[in-house]
């Protein structure tokens, strides 16, 4: 990816935010909002999503004997089964069997399998007529378009502009106004190709081995008109959706239709244990009685490999394959939900977990084309009901695509900086070593936020890393936390708890290290700030995984005397915390990661943990009453369900608090720096900033340096950090300290 | 009526599908002012009930099927907590009848009507575990939101009509 490339990116990136990402925006944020009010409706969310889990885990440990066995009783039940290696092997089967059973026009229902496979071009170069049954693929297929969501393909289009194309399509006089309109047009045409249709082609949501069964999941009933129509059915799946019995769909129908739109059920569950019995309905004999029994009914299975079973080999990308494609991870993404799936997405799968999907099915290259857009905010993980781990496969890919070679960007700045492999883009060196850099910046503060200000210095940056000159640099302290803490005297060593001096609260926001640690010494508590170095949060998100393995073993290092002799370890970045507390497990001996995660914690977090029964006033803690406040969360935050104890702590500290809905700000640490990503990110903010402007007048709070970054740059009204607000030597001023704006 | 029979009928109610319960005796009067003719159905296995001298044709060609204006099936089973009803088919236009009409009108024996999700879910398990078959649990009219707003009434009904009857 050279720098003009990067440009181009960025062009389109505006172009689909200009001209899809409104309906986008309004379809996604949506269904998000839906999916968490009809899971708040299960008592036993978490159970079932074990269950789920449980199921797909041991389903494709088992894949092998569960397909043999699929094979088996659908062939016992007089259907066929056909293994198809690679996508062109698929398409060449599925030709065949039309032409064996003469079929000459095909309807179809939703199937991203048949995308995968680009399917409908082959049949079509064929001579084969293909109609999609289901309207969001309908849309896209008269509009010569690509899916932009894996659930709802058409979800990038407004009423108005499916009104326009109808109208041309069907050469209408007037153009149609309301969506019953657009259906009846749709149904009305449809309704005549599945009459006059030779085959149906489906997907299939799961596959039942032991009785070679079938299940969709659809709410249009296009799927079932189609099967019950047409004399030939062909379905076809991935070998991952075959699980053991009907019985182990009961989990996954009470997650489903939930995380995909938010509705308790879809319409309809179909189970077809093909061939079928009941008889066609053959519309060239439109007028003699339909008799069971008159039409001769076949079933095919085509189940497709077309990489999986080399993603089950794959350690690390292997739980893709427990995916149920709810769509839930590209709903719970800020940044999908303003620039939907035709940038987010590949070939052919969108959304988070389409990182590994494309790798699995596509290769890496086509994952590299978007999975720069995951800023690993973690809002996807808790959605996902299999509990994946998309953002884990989201940096494995990253990881990978550095591996695979230097994509060419920037040369020459960094490198002194950055020394490291020459595979790896200097701009992700440069992030990834962002308390190198920063601790440089401050060593030669105040002079070097002047220069960084200058404009020679923005274009150098620009051209050379590839940060947008329209961002603001953040101002890098001369006089770091712990130089304060140190002058303060708090110990390093013996102490009640240790507050984690994380880079960010280092060099660019003391003032909040200040706050915190007030706040624990009113609370009686003796403090101390010992050496620690970054976590390892920073390589990480650049996709560097040793390096961020070496840097979590020496933060471990560093922590583990203190860990070991029960301190509790307060960590006030929520992204080194959601370091320390979830990818720790991924990257050290599992003894000292599940060390790390229980002894570290948000401010908030023990201070509720601290207060117990007691009012907050009787240990000095300052009374809010009467005070409203809108909180954003830091996504990584709210993954480890920080947002809670804050709002509880706040609140009984008196104050009024609203909680924002916006997963993520937008700004993602780096992300938001980047040229490329500059637009989206300015959106996402935008986004929230509407958010926070609707609760005026409140003190706007958010936990994240980079949030508080976002949240100023786009106007909202002196945003400040919550701890702020517990420190007894606050007046409620901006907490100057001598460091620049020292806004956070 | 029992409780399990009212929740379903809130349930169904909360979907937007008009339901009522009738007896045995009264159903082909009650069934009979559901319809919009032409109606093409299947036939009821209710003991006492039958659709013979109502205005259905039960053996219907693929013309009827397109030109009805309503479609009566049996459901195996209501499920209370959710509205849903199982349609089954081992064999017959079930399938064809409900989806091609605008209009269902779903036939239910209080007995069958069962309390969970879970319970239904078992049901059409059962159903499916035979070869040949195919079942569907239906939960209101078919919908779609592809084209910009929600839209009831996709490719199958947008009406659906739901009569108890109190078979015991």
């Amino acid at each position: 990816m050279s720098a003009l490339s990067r440009r181009e990116r960025a062009r389109r990136i505006r172009e689909l935010l200009e001209r899809e990402g409104a309906a986008v925006r309004e379809n996604t944020q949506t269904f998000n909002a839906r999916r968490y009010a009809a899971l708040d409706e299960l008592d036993d969310l978490e159970a079932l999503r074990a269950e789920a889990r449980r199921i797909k885990e041991a389903a494709i440990e088992d894949l092998p004997s569960l397909v043999a066995a699929l094979e088996a009783s659908v062939e016992a039940n007089g259907g066929r089964v056909h293994h198809a290696a690679d996508a062109a092997e698929a398409r060449a089967i599925v030709a065949d069997l039309l032409a064996d059973h003469g079929a000459e026009t095909v309807v179809k229902s939703k199937s991203m399998t048949t995308e995968e496979i680009d399917l409908n071009e082959a049949l079509e170069a064929d001579g084969t007529a293909v109609w999609e049954t289901d309207l969001g693929e309908f849309v896209i297929q008269l509009a010569d378009e690509a899916p932009s969501h894996i659930t709802g393909p058409a979800i990038h289009r407004s009423r108005a502009s499916i009104a326009e194309l109808f109208a041309e399509t069907f050469d209408l006089e007037a153009v149609p106004e309301t969506a019953d309109e657009l259906t009846e047009i749709a149904r009305t045409f449809l309704g005549e190709r599945i009459r006059e249709a030779d085959a149906a082609i489906t997907g299939a949501n799961f596959l039942a081995a032991r009785t070679g069964t079938v299940a969709l999941v659809t709410s249009e009933g296009n799927a079932r008109k189609c099967v019950a129509t047409t004399p030939v059915h062909v379905a076809v799946a991935g070998v991952e959706k075959v699980v053991p019995t009907v019985d182990d769909l009961e989990a996954f129908v009470q997650l489903l239709a939930r995380s995909a739109t938010g509705q308790a059920q879809s319409a309809y569950l179909s189970l077809f244990t093909p061939p079928l019995s009941a008889p066609a309905v053959d519309f060239d004999r439109a007028d003699e009685p339909i008799a069971a029994g008159s039409t001769e009914r076949a079933f095919h299975l085509v189940l497709l490999d077309n990489g999986r079973f080399d993603l089950r080999d794959d350690e690390q990308l292997r739980e893709t394959l427990y995916c149920i494609r709810c769509s839930a991870c590209a709903n719970s993404c800020a940044n999908f939900q303003h620039v939907g799936g035709h940038a987010f997405g590949g070939e052919t799968y969108s959304g988070g977990i389409a990182a590994g999907w494309e790798t699995g099915v596509h290769g890496l290259e086509s994952a590299g084309t978007f999975n720069d857009l995951c800023t690993g905010c973690t809002r996807c993980a808790p959605n996902c009901p299999v509990k994946i781990d998309i953002p884990w496969i989201n940096t494995v890919v990253r990881d990978r695509l550095h591996r695979e070679g230097d994509d060419g960007r920037f040369d020459s700045l960094v490198d002194g900086l950055t020394p490291g492999d020459a595979t790896v883009p200097r701009d992700a060196r440069l992030f990834a070593r962002i308390d190198r850099a920063l601790s440089l910046a401050s060593a030669l503060a105040p002079a070097s936020n002047w220069l960084a200000g200058t404009r020679p210095v923005r274009a150098l940056l620009e051209r050379a890393v590839g940060v947008d000159a329209r961002r603001p640099l953040p101002t890098v302290t001369d006089d770091p936390f712990s130089g304060w803490a140190d002058r303060r005297r708090t110990s390093t060593e013996a102490s009640d708890v240790v507050l984690y001096p994380d880079v960010y609260t280092e060099y660019l926001a003391p003032a909040r290290g200040r706050a915190a640690l007030r706040t624990l010494e009113a609370l009686g508590l003796e403090v101390a700030v010992p050496p620690a170095p970054e976590s390892g949060r920073a390589p990480l998100s650049q996709g560097l995984i040793d390096r961020a393995r070496e840097r979590a073993e020496a933060a471990e290092a560093a922590l583990r005397p203190h860990l070991e002799a029960g301190r509790p370890v307060v960590v006030i970045e929520p992204s080194d915390l959601a370091m320390f507390r979830r990818e720790y497990a991924r990257l050290l001996p599992p003894g000292r990661a599940s060390r790390v995660a229980a002894g570290t914690f948000d401010p908030f977090e023990f201070v509720e943990a601290h207060l117990g029964e007691r009012p907050p006033d009787a240990v000095g803690l300052p009374d809010g009453t009467g005070r409203r406040a809108v909180y954003h969360p830091h996504c990584q935050g709210r993954t480890l369900g920080l947002a809670e104890p804050t709002a509880a702590v706040l609140e009984r500290c008196g104050y009024e608090v609203t909680v924002t809905s916006a997963e993520c700000c937008g700004m993602a640490g780096s992300f938001g720096y980047t040229v490329d990503h500059y637009d989206l990110s300015v959106a996402v903010g935008r986004s929230l900033v509407e958010e926070v402007e609707a609760h005026d007048p409140a003190v706007v709070l958010a936990s994240g340096t980079s949030c508080l970054e976002q949240l100023e740059h786009l106007g909202a009204s002196r945003p400040r950090h919550p701890v702020h607000l517990l420190d007894p030597a606050d007046r409620g001023r901006l907490p100057g300290d001598g460091a620049g704006r020292g806004r956070l | 009526m029992n409780a399990r029979v009212r929740r379903f009928l809130d349930e169904l109610d909360d979907l937007g599908v008009d339901a009522t319960t009738t007896s045995v005796d009264a159903f082909a009067v009650a069934l009979r002012d559901r319809l919009e003719r032409p109606a093409v159905g299947v036939p009821i296995d209710v003991p006492g009930c039958t659709l013979a001298d109502l205005p259905v044709e039960t053996a219907p060609t693929p013309a009827d099927l397109a030109a009805a204006a309503t479609g009566v099936t049996p459901a195996a089973i209501g499920v209370a907590a959710t509205g849903s009803v199982l349609l089954a088919d081992d064999g017959g236009l079930t399938e064809a009848v409900s989806l091609y009409p605008r209009r269902h009108v779903v036939v239910v024996p209080a007995s069958a009507i069962v309390a969970g999700i879970a319970d239904g879910i078992d049901r059409l398990a059962a159903v499916a575990e035979t070869a040949g078959t195919s079942g569907v649990l239906a939960t209101g009219p078919s919908a779609t939101a592809d084209m910009g707003d929600l839209v009831v009434g996709a490719h199958g009904p947008a009406a659906v009509d739901v009569l108890v009857v109190a078979d015991r």
